[in-house]
């Protein structure tokens, strides 16, 4: 079977066409021109996200994150964004647990402004009080919204019971308390201790050609070091639940009862992780949100809103089911759902629902990679995951190779509905 | 020619219309293997009576649902097979489906579209299950306190315009709508003669306009409702109300009357909008935005400390509709504080020229915006049609151009016209304050 042609394989990133260089100092550059777009696009990371945080401080790495722009050594906050809006340009910066990630886009002309912004902000940032106290309001307001927020409380949640006393449990935008109590001092140490190009990865997608882009950032960062950087914490090991976990967060005045219930995943790195996201593609994406969707949303109407995530990182993952449903059909979503999952870990998929998926994966492609942005997506994740430069060359072999007895075994592993956290948020119960 | 930069932007668009009254847009874009094919409607909420709104929004969702070509599940797995994705949006002027496929798969949009333009079935179950569904996506905002505010600032704005109404419809109205409501509406409205195709991509012109009109031409015309809007009154004085609602966050919306889209002082007030809040994109896929941390009403009023946030906009459309800003208030408020620096600001821009150099940089960042969405070949069909839909399709291409036109003595001007604060509505979100919510 060969559900990819060979001229759209000719367009994929790959080896031939990826530069990839490793500073001295431990950066990892990689690019990839487009002369046929007027503008670059700027992706990256450097390891100093949540993982980093004290434990009695849970968001620092992301006010950190957030204050970096805020004024530099060399220049003020205004400075700072009249530069970057007065050419249309964008810049930002956040934090996942991992790494303190960055991006943005500017016209061609304009790439080397917009990384001497991104090397000022990461390396002299001067979190400067007054800058420090708005975006400790902004930050506490965003807080007060998301705690109102019953979808994200209830993935607050879910994570809380999957991860418990573990860094992938807590949020990483911390909680009101913490935002509260950390000081300029805190963010200036973190920046201090953390921040390094030791496994800093930069990539750079555009109107560029690769050899000047690695320039720019040899100009901007080469020279940057940092004898403190600490080396990775350790991930302390994740076992699964032992029984099923029913949670409902109470928010008055809330009209939809929002719901999210499922298991660990497969790390990205592990072999899992391929057929367990065909299956989960089956399972709650594929077509309108596939087998899920189609009992939950197309037959008996009770959402608007019902898909699966397999969401993977490098050492761990959840496969998790999201639906918004009225209070009164929540029960009835949460057995439908419930069922599904028992008939996906009895029985094969077929292979008609396999070779849609796959003739789905590898049709995508194209679409997912036409713009700066995509690619600039898809090569970071190949730096991040250790997947080679060839991965794309070789992703339609490991997407055909996926046969319905693998889904059903991984499925298996991972998806016990008998140790499901169950997690919903919006009105009272009842 | 739209773009004098490289990109694809330069690439001449073909413009017809076919025997059945079906306009046809199409723009050779050879970037990737790749087609984006849209089919739009002249129907929204703006063609809706009291008692029936959300129509259009519900017409949109059983288009989803089968013909008898295309059953509904063939019709979800055709596209996601082929590696695709395809949409539909409703709006006030319009509906409009779209997909974006492999350049060598287009074929199945082309007859997945003319088939469901008059053969779906609009089967009675299935319009019973989307009641749910459709009050259930209702619900869904309804947990959002800009939702709420946002939908009793915008009835307060119109007396008897239907632009009154929000575009997913009333909950009265979606509980009592029938299926020949939804029926009657569908044939009337989706009639070649009242529809655009846009398409663009990978193609060859010729090649494509002989299959557009092997897919469409058959496809006989109708007899579209006139549209007789009822005349809004100029709004008469201030209006101001509360919403009151869960959280803690408080906001703030004012919404000014805005000028429709095909008034010539349209990018005016474009520039107007970038100046106070922060350049909008017109991209509706991809391409991103730019921050709006220089803008003057940032500047007041988040950096005085009298808001944590702020953002506004003013929308294309066939009728004037609004020019609206959101301001989020910070954990201490004193709402009447804010609007106080937040009027400083419009009456400046009232009475004292802006600078050439500001309204420059205006032009710069609607160029840079531009490039961003170029890149996207969805991005360049929705465009293909976008403008069509309230104007004619030399909006767009002339956009930049009439955004470089614009004088200082222009701001000045329409400022005044438009940000009168007699013609405006207030909303103030007050949350109610209750703890976020125990566990049980």
């Amino acid at each position: 079977m060969r559900l990819v042609r060979p001229e759209i394989l000719q367009t994929l990133p790959g080896p031939e066409d990826i530069t990839r260089v490793e500073l001295p100092n431990g950066i990892v550059v990689l690019a990839r021109s487009n002369f046929e777009s007027a503008s670059v696009t700027l992706s990256g990371y450097l390891p100093a996200g949540g993982l980093f945080d004290p434990p009695e401080k849970p968001g620092l790495a992301h006010f950190t994150a957030l204050g970096l722009m805020r004024g530099t050594e060399r220049h003020h906050f205004q400075h700072i964004f009249n530069r970057l809006e007065t050419v249309g340009a964008s810049l930002g910066f956040g934090a996942s647990v991992y790494n303190i990630n960055f991006g943005g886009r500017a016209l061609a002309e304009d790439l080397p402004l917009l990384l001497s912004l991104l090397a000022e902000c990461l390396r002299t940032p001067r979190f400067p009080v007054k800058q420090v106290e708005r975006l400790r309001r902004q930050i506490l307001t965003g807080l007060a919204i998301r705690d109102q927020d019953p979808a994200d409380r209830a993935e607050m949640m879910f994570d809380e019971i999957l991860f418990p006393n573990h860094p992938f449990g807590k949020p990483t935008d911390g909680t009101r308390e913490t935002i509260a109590s950390i000081t300029r001092e805190d963010l200036l140490a973190f920046h201090h201790h953390t921040f390094g190009p030791r496994g800093m990865t930069v990539v750079i997608v555009g109107a560029v050609s690769a050899s000047r882009a690695v320039e720019e950032v040899q100009r901007c960062l080469g020279d940057w070091v940092n004898p403190l950087q600490p080396s990775f914490p350790e991930i302390p090991s994740i076992p699964p639940l032992e029984q099923t976990v029913r949670r409902h967060i109470s928010l008055p005045g809330k009209v939809q009862t929002e719901l999210v219930m499922g298991t660990l995943g497969p790390s990205r790195l592990s072999p899992d992780f391929m057929p367990a996201s065909l299956g989960n593609n089956i399972l709650g994406q594929f077509g309108l949100m596939g087998r899920i969707g189609n009992v939950v949303r197309e037959q008996e109407g009770l959402a608007y809103e019902a898909s699966t995530s397999l969401n993977a990182w490098k050492d761990a993952g959840t496969w998790e089911v999201t639906a918004g449903v009225n209070p009164s059909n929540l029960q009835r979503a949460i057995d439908l759902i419930l069922a599904e999952i028992r008939r996906f870990i009895s029985e094969p998929v077929s292979w008609e629902e396999l070779r849609d998926s796959q003739s789905h994966y590898l049709g995508r492609l194209p679409l997912s990679l036409e713009s700066n942005a995509g690619v600039a997506h898809a090569i970071l994740n190949l730096e991040r995951f250790n997947l080679g430069l060839d991965y794309y060359k070789r992703y339609p072999a490991l997407v055909e190779s996926v046969t319905p007895e693998q889904i059903l075994e991984v499925s298996r592993r991972w998806l016990d509905p008998e140790r499901f956290a169950i997690v919903s948020a919006g009105p009272p119960m009842e | 020619m739209i773009h004098p930069q490289k990109g694809h932007m330069d690439s001449p668009a073909f413009l017809t219309k076919l025997s059945n009254g079906l306009t046809v847009h199409l723009k050779e874009i050879h970037t990737a293997p790749l087609i984006s094919h849209w089919v739009w409607y002249r129907v929204g909420s703006r063609n809706e009576m009291p008692g029936k709104t959300g129509l259009s929004h519900w017409v949109e969702h059983l288009q989803f649902k089968g013909t008898p070509r295309f059953p509904p599940s063939i019709l979800d797995k055709a596209i996601s097979r082929e590696g695709g994705v395809w949409n539909a949006f409703t709006y006030m002027d319009w509906t409009t489906y779209y997909e974006t496929l492999p350049a060598d798969r287009i074929g199945l949009a082309l007859e997945l579209e003319a088939d469901r333009m008059v053969n779906s079935v609009f089967d009675p179950a299935m319009v019973e299950a989307e009641r749910t569904v459709i009050l259930s996506e209702l619900e869904g905002n309804e947990n959002e306190p800009l939702f709420q505010l946002g939908r009793a600032v915008q009835q307060a704005s119109f007396r008897h315009h239907p632009y009154r109404n929000e575009v997913i419809g009333n909950r009265e109205d979606l509980l009592q709508i029938t299926r020949e409501d939804l029926y009657q509406h569908y044939r009337q409205y989706y009639v070649p003669n009242n529809a655009l195709v846009a398409i663009a991509g990978d193609f060859r012109i010729e090649e494509m306009l002989q299959r557009v009109r092997e897919a469409y031409e058959g496809i006989p015309a109708g007899d579209v409702p006139p549209r007789n809007v009822p005349i809004e009154p100029p709004p008469s004085g201030e209006r101001r109300l509360e919403v009151h609602g869960p959280g803690e966050t408080a906001y703030i919306q004012v919404a000014y009357r805005a000028l429709p889209a095909a008034h010539p002082d349209f990018a005016v007030l474009m520039v107007i909008d970038s100046l106070l809040s922060g350049p909008a994109s017109l991209n509706m896929f991809g391409g991103g935005g730019i921050s709006n941390k220089t803008s003057r009403l940032y500047r007041a009023l988040v950096e005085k400390e009298l808001a944590v946030g702020v953002g506004g906009g003013v929308q294309a459309t066939i009728d004037p509709f609004l020019f609206e800003i959101t301001i989020t208030l910070p954990p201490v408020y004193r709402p009447e504080e804010t609007l106080k620096a937040f009027d400083e600001q419009i009456l400046r821009i009232m009475e004292t020229p802006v600078t050439p150099k500001e309204i420059q940089r205006a032009i710069k960042q609607a160029r840079a915006l531009f490039a961003y969405g170029s890149e996207n070949i969805t991005n360049q069909a929705f465009w293909l049609g976008y403008a069509e839909m309230f104007d004619h399709y030399d909006w767009f291409v002339d956009y930049l151009e009439r955004i470089s036109r614009v004088t200082p003595m222009d701001v000045q001007r329409v400022a005044q016209q438009v940000l009168n604060p007699q013609g405006r509505v207030v909303g103030f979100y007050i949350p109610e304050d209750n703890h976020p919510g125990g566990v049980s």
